[in-house]
């Protein structure tokens, strides 16, 4: 509704004339003759992955993708509270190679989300905001989940 | 419509200006599960694997059952308020709404059951 009146305008008009036209035409010619005409900037999917990008996307794949885990173990608790033989379905479900799988991969997603996190909240304060810095805490966010994930392994 | 110029189609159009609030919510929750994740890990990590008396036992004790309450009320509300942002940069109008109900709905829903349970489990 909003965007009508200068659809009319751009239809009935050659765009690259209109802005030559004088201005007693009134608010229509004014206001901005040229929308929906204008170059965009490169898209998304033509950019050559970054460290920066891509550290950052994932940051938000495996934080939501955390839900999964996070119900997985709130069944767990609720069946745990249940009694006995709902929590050996629960329990089996949790321990079974497929729940294994799923939770050693949301380690891994948790450390990586928690370290993207901390990265935020140092960006937040104003420090390391320059690319190389930013690269380095990418660098910093994929070794130290890794290393974080294998530890927390070996220790539970 | 044809009457208004662009300027006053757009006064009053900014900001929602009610971003600050979800940052913050968002810094806040952040700090906490830095802290409640790793305790989180290893306390049910350890007993993961036990059996169901052991279970029960572990979390009839005060630690471990405050460290997982706090867990998952700090980290479902932290996970209602992530996953809005990435509803809202992906999916537009009435689906945006249905979806950002049904993640707060879900979250709460979930944090209320497991902690529920967890209490059943401690008392």
């Amino acid at each position: 509704m909003r965007d009508s009146a200068l659809n009319i305008v751009q239809i009935g008009c050659d765009c690259s004339h209109a802005a030559e036209r004088p201005a007693t035409e009134g608010n229509r010619v004014m206001a901005d003759v040229n929308r929906g005409n204008r170059p965009l900037s490169p898209h998304l999917t033509i950019y050559r992955p970054q460290m920066t990008s891509m550290t950052s996307i994932f940051v938000r794949i495996t934080g939501n993708a955390l839900i999964v885990a996070a119900l997985m173990i709130v069944w767990w608790f609720a069946a745990a509270a249940t009694g006995p033989e709902a929590f050996a379905t629960a329990d089996a479900f949790l321990r079974s190679w497929f729940g294994d799988l799923v939770l050693f991969l949301s380690v891994w997603a948790m450390w990586y989300h928690l370290l993207g996190g901390v990265r935020h909240l140092i960006w937040d304060t104003g420090r390391m905001l320059k690319v190389e810095q930013a690269e380095t805490l990418g660098l910093v966010m994929i070794i130290g989940s890794v290393l974080m994930t294998i530890f927390t392994i070996i220790v539970t | 419509m044809a009457f208004l110029t662009d300027r006053k189609r757009a006064s009053g159009m900014g900001s929602a200006k009610t971003g600050t609030e979800h940052h913050w919510q968002m810094m806040v929750t952040s700090v906490a599960l830095l802290i409640l994740v790793p305790l989180f890990m290893f306390t049910f990590g350890s007993v993961l694997g036990g059996t169901y008396e052991e279970v029960v036992a572990y979390y009839s004790r005060p630690v471990p059952a405050v460290i997982a309450i706090l867990t998952l009320l700090v980290g479902f509300f932290h996970f209602a308020k992530g996953a809005q942002t990435l509803i809202e940069d992906y999916v537009h109008g009435l689906a945006r709404k249905g979806l950002i109900i049904g993640v707060i709905c879900l979250s709460y829903g979930a944090a209320a059951l497991g902690v529920f349970a967890i209490i059943r489990l401690a008392l």
